[in-house]
Order: C-alpha cells, then sequence, then structure tokens
C-alpha cells in the first residue's frame, strides 16, 4: 500500500489512464481548431469534439446539441444563470437557490441581487435536502429559475431533483442543476429529472481539470441563454472560444466510462463506504453522520468527531487525504456553511471530516485510514477538556463560554 | 499548511497534558476559548504555597496543532516560574518559540488568556482563604 491515501475524489480526481490515452492524439498529431471548416486539421478535431459531445449527451440523457462545453463547472454554472437571468429579465427577476449550494452558485446569485434581481436562499433540513413545500411557497409569477444541486460536494446529500422538476415544469420556471458530484456517479436522466440545464465538469469523474459542460435543453422548453462571452460564436453562440478539443475528448471519454461502470462501480463504492461508517462507529463514542444517509452519494461519508477539532484531527493522520469543515482548514476561518446549515451547530462543524471515495480506494487503505483514525480521535480526546468536562456531565450547551 | 518542527513535535508529544484537582487551594485553573470558535484551553497551575513557585501544570486542548503546541509550550514554561514571572509570558513569546504564522496567532493569546485565568483563580482562592470550585472566566450558567 502507498501513503499518502487519497480520500478525498470530492475535490478532484485522478485522470483515468484510459482518458489520458484517449486524449494524447490531440495534443500533437490531431491538433486542429475545431472551427476551421476548410481543412482536414479542423475537420479532424470536429469530429473528436462531435463524439464527445454525444458521449457527455448519452451519460445524461440528452441529445447531442444540447450539450455546451466550458471550462469546468463554475463556468458552467455562471453561464446557466446570469444567461437565464439576463435572457429573461422581461419575464420576472426573481431567482430561487439553496444555502447549500456551491460558491460558483451562491456567488453568481449574490452578483445579480447587486443588478436588481431578487433571490430566494431556501434553507435546509437536518438532513440536508430542501423543503418542497418551501419552494412551492417560494415561486412567484416573478419565478423565471430554480437552481439546485444535485448532490452536494460536502455532505454527499442527494436533493429530490425530479420533484423540484416537477414542480418546475408545472409553474413554467426554469430549473438549473449543479451536478457536479453526481453526474457519472448516480443514474442522471434529464428528462426523467425534468432538468433544463445541468452543469457537469470533467476532473470530478476521472477527466481531466479545466473542462466541463453545460446541458442546455432544446425542447419542452427551448432554453435560450445570454451568452456571458463574446467573440467568435462558437457552441451555438452561447459560449465563444477555441474549443478546447484534448479536454473535450477526455470529457467525453471520461463519461462513457462512467456510464459504462457506474453501476459497478457505485455499488462497490457503496459497500466501502458503509463498512467504513460502520468500524468508525464500532470503534468510537460520539460521532454523527452529516446529513441524510439514506438520500446520499454512495461513496461519501461526512462525520463529526465530537470534541475533536477537525485541523488537530488532519494533522493526525496526516498521510490520508481528507478535508475538514474545520475553520482552521478553511482561509475565511469560519467553519463550513454547509454544516452549519444543517444546524448541528459549529462545535460539530469544527469537528467533522469528509471522505471521498473512488476508482482506486481498496479495502487495505481504508483498513489503514479506520484505524489511524480511531487512535488519533481516541488520543486527542484524551487531550480534550470538552470530551472531559462531557464525561464529568456537564452540559456544554449550557456553559457561558469566555470568547474573544 | 506547513507546521513548524516545533508545533508537530508538541502535537505529537504534548508536555503536561492531564488535569490537577481544581478544588486543591493550591490549584488554579484557567478555561478560555469557545466550542463554537473551534478552540477551548483549559490550563492549571499548582502553586507550592511556601515559595509561590508553580511546582505543576497541565492542560487540556480542544483545537488546531498550533493550539495544541501552544498550551503545551505554555505549561512547559509555567513550571518552575513564580506566579508574577508567569504573568509575564507573553503570547508574542509563544509566536516566537514556535514560528506560529499570523493565521494562528489567535492560539498564543487563548494560551496567555488561559495562563492569566488560571492564576487569576489560584489567586481569587487565596484571597478567599478557601478553595471554591471556581472555573475562572467561565461558569455554568445554572
Amino acid at each position: 500500500m502507498k501513503l499518502p491515501i487519497y480520500l478525498d475524489y470530492h475535490a478532484t480526481t485522478p485522470v483515468d489512464p484510459r482518458v489520458v490515452q484517449a486524449m494524447l492524439p490531440y495534443f500533437t498529431e490531431i491538433f486542429g481548431n475545431a472551427a476551421s471548416r476548410n481543412h482536414p486539421f479542423g475537420w479532424a478535431a470536429e469530429e473528436a469534439v462531435e463524439k464527445a459531445r454525444k458521449q457527455v449527451a448519452d451519460l445524461i440523457g440528452a441529445n447531442a446539441k444540447e450539450i455546451i462545453f466550458t471550462s469546468g463547472a463554475t463556468e458552467s454554472n455562471n453561464l446557466a444563470i446570469k444567461g437565464v437571468a439576463e435572457m429573461y429579465r422581461e419575464k420576472g427577476n426573481h431567482l430561487i437557490t439553496c444555502v447549500t449550494e456551491h460558491k460558483a452558485v451562491i456567488d453568481t446569485c449574490k452578483k445579480l441581487e447587486k443588478q436588481g434581481y431578487r433571490v430566494t436562499y431556501l434553507a435546509v433540513q437536518k438532513d440536508g435536502r430542501i423543503s418542497l413545500d418551501e419552494l412551492k411557497a417560494a415561486i412567484t409569477d416573478k419565478t423565471i429559475l430554480i437552481s439546485i444541486m444535485t448532490a452536494n460536494n460536502e455532505i454527499g446529500v442527494i436533493q429530490p431533483i425530479a420533484e423540484i422538476g416537477t414542480i418546475a415544469k408545472e409553474k413554467g420556471v426554469l430549473f438549473h442543476t449543479d451536478a457536479v458530484q453526481a453526474t457519472g456517479k448516480i443514474p442522471f436522466d434529464v428528462n426523467a429529472l425534468k432538468v433544463d440545464l445541468v452543469s457537469m465538469s470533467a476532473h470530478k469523474m476521472y477527466g481531466p481539470k479545466g473542462v466541463g459542460a453545460l446541458y442546455v435543453r432544446r425542447r419542452n422548453p427551448r432554453v435560450l441563454l445570454a451568452e456571458q462571452t463574446n467573440g467568435g460564436g462558437h457552441e451555438r453562440g452561447m459560449r465563444s472560444g477555441t474549443l478546447n478539443v484534448t479536454g473535450i475528448v477526455g470529457l467525453g471519454t471520461a463519461s462513457e466510462i462512467a456510464k459504462a461502470e457506474m453501476a459497478t462501480e457505485s455499488a462497490r463504492l457503496r459497500a466501502m463506504r458503509d463498512r467504513l461508517s460502520a468500524e468508525l462507529h464500532a470503534n468510537l463514542d460520539e460521532i454523527f453522520i452529516n446529513g441524510s444517509v439514506e438520500h446520499r452519494l454512495p461513496h461519501n461519508l461526512n462525520i463529526s468527531f465530537a470534541y475533536v477539532e477537525g485541523e488537530s484531527l488532519l494533522m493526525g493522520i496526516n498521510d490520508v487525504a481528507v478535508s475538514s469543515g474545520s475553520a482552521c482548514t478553511s482561509a475565511s476561518l469560519e467553519p463550513s456553511y454547509v454544516l452549519k446549515a444543517l444546524g448541528a451547530g459549529d462545535d460539530l462543524a469544527h469537528s467533522s471530516i469528509r471522505f471521498g471515495l473512488g476508482r482506486w480506494t481498496t479495502d487495505e487503505e481504508l483498513d489503514y485510514v479506520i484505524n489511524k483514525l480511531t487512535t488519533v480521535v481516541r488520543r486527542l480526546r484524551e487531550m480534550s477538556p470538552l470530551y472531559e468536562m462531557a464525561k464529568e456531565g456537564i452540559d456544554l450547551s449550557k456553559m457561558q463560554w469566555v470568547t474573544h | 499548511m506547513a507546521y513548524s518542527d516545533k508545533v508537530i513535535d508538541h502535537y505529537e508529544n504534548p508536555r503536561n497534558v492531564g488535569s490537577l484537582p481544581k478544588d486543591d487551594a493550591n490549584v488554579g485553573t484557567g478555561l478560555v476559548g469557545a466550542p463554537e470558535c473551534g478552540d477551548v484551553m483549559k490550563l492549571q497551575v499548582k502553586v507550592n504555597p511556601v515559595t509561590g513557585v508553580i511546582d505543576d501544570a497541565r492542560f487540556k486542548t480542544f483545537g488546531c496543532g498550533s493550539a495544541i503546541a501552544s498550551s503545551s509550550l505554555a505549561t512547559e514554561w509555567l513550571k518552575g516560574k513564580t506566579v508574577d514571572e508567569a504573568l509575564a509570558i507573553k503570547n508574542t513569546d509563544i509566536v516566537e518559540e514556535l514560528a506560529l504564522p499570523p493565521v494562528k496567532i489567535h492560539c498564543s493569546v487563548l494560551a496567555e488568556d488561559a495562563i492569566k485565568a488560571a492564576i487569576a483563580d489560584y489567586k481569587a482562592k487565596q484571597h478567599e482563604g478557601k478553595a471554591e470550585p471556581a472555573l475562572a472566566g467561565s461558569q455554568p450558567n445554572a
């Protein structure tokens, strides 16, 4: 077994060697500009792009013509939200999203608010999912877009996308979903889910960084977007810029592999994730899974280890790559806003670890992580005044703390 | 984030982890920080009533590696010092010794606060002349 162990597959994934092989010719031999219509170099590049477009479309049950290539999901989210907001300004100025969205959605909405749009940020319930009743109540005749992520990047919680899609359709509101963590991992069909816009990224599913896609529905309804990048009118005029042919080939190949292997891979990862959870629960008391266990990505586990601070925990398992919701691990000195939104208390956010399992995670690696984590949590709890007080029966929530 | 060797050493081999009897008249206890801020330090000193010298010091810390190292270092420094000498320990001394980066300065501030709170608790006990189970600066909301 090789150290360090990578268990941060929600942050990014290594490129599958099969994807690398597919990409290689497009750096050197087949290097043409896909927009060059008058010579074989361009034709070959265009052919590769159109093949990839079909591969991406097939992964989500879409038509190839509905796929727009972008630089990644952040751009896809920006294009979808700003593009709809600008295009449908005459119809209304209200958007609905959710407090646990990725910053690429939240900050885009914040920017629109400054430009006179109104945004409703739905709260989430304790399990991390939005309330469909609150969603229905938030829709007005000025609502032009609902943007709710498919699966959360921290807690892996899957939102009721099909139900939201049905509500959006009934009310005649467009529905965008940031599906970065979900596509290629769980079944996703744009028609079954009734979504109109879908953001995807290659590097979250064993493709290269710097390339993504946006699904834009063409029928029932035909979704129009105001372009956010001006130039040569590529991608049906919605996203100008010379196509990243190599990256797009990588995204296409990654999509095809994901579609073919999803069932076996997700079953394998789910079993491993469930074992990781079960053994940690067997070894340690007072650990809590953040967010719904039922509606969750198969490869995600987010656990709070009460009375232990996340960064000190990461320091103790420094040969295991994971993330923490602790303030100390972020630049902002604020604990994870996603965990705070669950209402479990800031102290549990500080004590959280996110595990993301992936294509190359092994049982041997998990054994190592379980043992190491158990040892470190026990050691840090022996050192924790909170653990001592809790064991003495003091109610920590009733303490008056001296803060700065 | 890269930690200094000294922070790593204190994290991996913390000095003086543990608790002293908080009802002992010669023990001062400081409890500072808050769980929702991600840092809580408990620091205790045991003072020799004859010499006024700190014979023993213990800590328990919920916090990042730098917070653990700051409190571990503080207990090391406290042993053998008089109460007045202990009060002269500044957070900047801790920052320098552990080579803490700017984002971790609050850990050293917390350690200085913990020292001051522990000594204040000890002094209050001496003043009252009896052993009250008083946690300086933090009382349960009855």
